[in-house]
């Protein structure tokens, strides 16, 4: 557990969302429940009890047709990077930050479900696993084996598909490598993303694309007034959008959820 | 039939009518153990608690109960630290009702983890960072000293009494009892602030956030001081309503004003933090994040009644009785004071810990409504049943009341 993230590290992943490219289809959070294992129960229509590692909001700007505007928010885990609100309140060190990539975890065999970290995050990104694990007769042959299954009553979260970092490093290693390249390691939502709305990458090389893309113009993050210092940016060029990001921002005529 | 039981020289109900009494409490407890099983076998989906309500009815119950239960070292401290004489008449009665809101919040919060069978993990991997892990180890170690303080009274039963081991063994604990006492309330002092701090240090929950003094935040304070004031509130509240029950002076009027004078002046204290606390919450924590204190309530379950109820109505009408001698005095008045004052610390706990959660933190995003489940009511109701069972046990068995014989001389 680190408490201040002061470490220099070369690495550090994140992710920018083009929310002008994303059309909603809900493929990021597919590619999710699949890429980690996710079980789905027969009805998961109760969307406060649902696991959605990769949760996509739909907004609207609240004004009456003919110009009601419609967006759609992708909302992974943040990975916080300043005084990581879930880490440093779990009481049994089950959530980590990485100091060497920045990717804030969860040690699921640690976790005690006391959900303490749930309240703390203010992104809703974490998940607590209200029923046992269940998948259809033979869909257990499917599963990833590099990812492990949560079992009932532990708090689960986006790990920005940390095994595949796993993956990657080991084959960096066998071609006799020491880093990586921009794009070898990429998470499942920003890989199966029809319209390339979502890039993921290494911040700290200035030649990764989302290392470019941070430094766009119309770049934000979700309620940067709090100061976690998400590592997951947006962009839009609409401004309504962009006030919807923050409570500091657009007050007076605001939208929401659609 | 249990007369040798009995302590000396007092007089207690027929048997019969103790059973009949018993089995009614033990009936709701029956129901609610069966719930906790049905609640660890299932799991947590028997609660109305979800992804948006991490903490709900259980966490509530909780922090009300300890903060209630704060009657216990707040009265050994003033009993054997400070000697002030006239709450040995209560001492025994205080740590009665703490040990069974203190065995009764550990029972809900192992029900209320996903995993009960790692609860040690607290202690084996413990995050110095968390004020969950100070909560954990201060309120184990303090239940340890609760039962310390109550094992030396069971000793005291007749029976058990004449037992040569166990009355030399009581007599010890006695002795010991200002070590424990000093140590009860050291432990107390951080536990009820750290349970405060638990919501304070979230500073990405407005609803909650505050600064403080170097790692604890103004919570920290403000949850020992509501607990320190209105413990003893409960203590009196609870032995006020045993003496109904009883029909019977247990213990000496100037006791009961002695205690409720100065829990209404820390009480008063400690208002006078909360509303400053308010202030400054209102006008500089949330516009600093770009909120609004008006933005904070919503609707008839998180309205503004809820702040009107806990400062005003549960808050500053029952100091003020507390403080005026001629009401504190009155029997109906202190009761009524008590029950103000305790209801005001269950409202303050559970709107640290609902409405945080409750409150949409994005801003495209809305209010949500919570409502716990019957297993979630039955289970926190279980308290009362089981604080019953205890206190009518000890009442009968043991000698609780050091006064009771002196107020209540035998008929001629």
């Amino acid at each position: 557990m680190s408490e201040h993230h002061e470490v220099a590290s070369k690495e550090k992943y994140g992710m920018v969302i083009d929310l002008d490219k994303c059309t909603g289809c809900g493929a990021c959070t597919v590619a999710c429940l699949s890429e980690n294992n996710h079980y789905v129960r027969e009805d998961e229509s109760d969307k406060l009890h649902s696991v959605t590692w990769m949760k996509v909001y739909k907004v609207t700007n609240g004004a009456p047709f003919p110009n009601t505007k419609v967006a759609f928010i992708p909302r992974p885990c943040m990975h916080c990077d300043h005084h990581t609100p879930c880490v440093s309140v779990c009481p049994v060190m089950a959530t980590d930050y990485n100091p060497l990539t920045g990717i804030v975890s969860q040690i699921y065999t640690r976790c005690i479900g006391c959900r303490y970290c749930v309240g703390a995050c203010p992104y809703h990104a974490r998940y607590f696993n209200w029923w046992d694990p269940v998948w259809p007769e033979g869909m257990h042959k499917l599963l990833n084996p590099d990812m492990s299954p949560r079992m009932r009553g532990v708090v689960e979260k986006c790990s920005f598909c940390n095994h595949r970092l796993q993956k990657a490093k080991d084959k960096a290693y066998v071609e006799g490598r020491k880093d990586l390249k921009d794009g070898e390691y990429v998470t499942a939502c920003a890989e199966a993303c029809p319209t390339r709305a979502i890039t993921f990458g290494n911040m700290q090389d200035p030649e990764s694309a989302v290392a470019k893309l941070i430094k766009s113009p119309g770049a934000f993050r979700l309620l940067e007034k709090l100061g976690t210092q998400p590592k997951v940016y947006y962009l839009s060029s609409e401004s309504w959008i962009r006030e919807l990001a923050d409570n500091a921002l657009g007050r007076k005529k605001r939208g929401g959820l659609a | 039939m249990d007369r040798a039981w009995i302590p000396e020289g007092v007089q207690r109900c027929s048997a019969g009518v103790f059973y009949a009494w018993m089995a009614l409490w033990l009936f709701v407890l029956g129901g609610a153990v069966t719930t906790a099983l049905l609640i660890l076998w299932k799991g947590l989906n028997q609660t109305n608690m979800n992804d948006y309500f991490g903490f709900g009815a259980w966490i509530t119950a909780d922090l009300g109960v300890i903060a209630l239960g704060a009657g216990a070292f707040f009265s050994g401290f003033l009993t054997y630290v400070v000697r002030v004489k006239e709450l040995k008449a209560l001492i025994n009665f205080a740590v009665i009702i703490g040990f069974i809101c203190y065995s009764s919040a550990l029972l809900i919060l192992t029900l209320d983890i996903g995993q009960p069978l790692r609860g040690w993990f607290g202690y084996w991997f413990p995050n110095i960072h968390s004020m969950l892990t100070e909560v954990i180890f201060c309120i184990t170690l303090y239940f340890t000293v609760l039962t310390i303080e109550y094992v030396p009274l069971i000793l005291e039963n007749r029976k058990i009494y004449a037992n040569p081991v166990a009355h030399t063994l009581s007599h010890n604990f006695h002795e010991a009892m200002a070590i424990f006492a000093a140590i009860g309330t050291f432990l107390s002092f951080f536990h009820q602030g750290s349970l405060g701090g638990m919501y304070g240090v979230m500073y990405a929950r407005p609803f909650a956030f505050r600064e403080g003094f170097f790692v604890w935040p103004w919570t920290f304070f403000l949850f020992i001081f509501s607990a320190i004031s209105t413990g003893p509130t409960f203590t009196i509240l609870i032995t006020m309503i045993v003496q109904k029950i009883t029909k019977k002076r247990l213990v000496p009027r100037e006791s009961l004003s002695v205690l409720a004078k100065i829990a209404g002046w820390i009480y008063c204290g400690y208002l006078i933090l909360k509303i400053a606390d308010t202030y400054y919450w209102a006008t500089e924590i949330l516009p600093s994040r770009g909120l609004t204190w008006l933005e904070q309530y919503y609707g008839y379950q998180y309205g503004l009644w809820l702040l009107f109820a806990e400062i005003g109505l549960c808050g500053i009408v029952p100091a003020l009785i507390l403080i005026i001698r001629r009401l504190r005095e009155n029997d109906k008045w202190l009761v009524l004071a008590c029950a103000l004052a305790s209801t005001g610390v269950l409202l303050n706990r559970f709107v640290f810990i609902v409405q945080t959660l409750a409150m949409p933190v994005y801003p495209f995003d809305k209010w949500y409504i919570y409502f716990p489940s019957w297993q979630e009511w039955l289970t926190s109701l279980a308290v009362v049943a089981y604080g019953a069972v205890i206190i009518s046990l000890s009442y009968r068995y043991l000698p609780v009341f050091p006064y009771e014989r002196d107020l209540n001389p035998p008929a001629r």
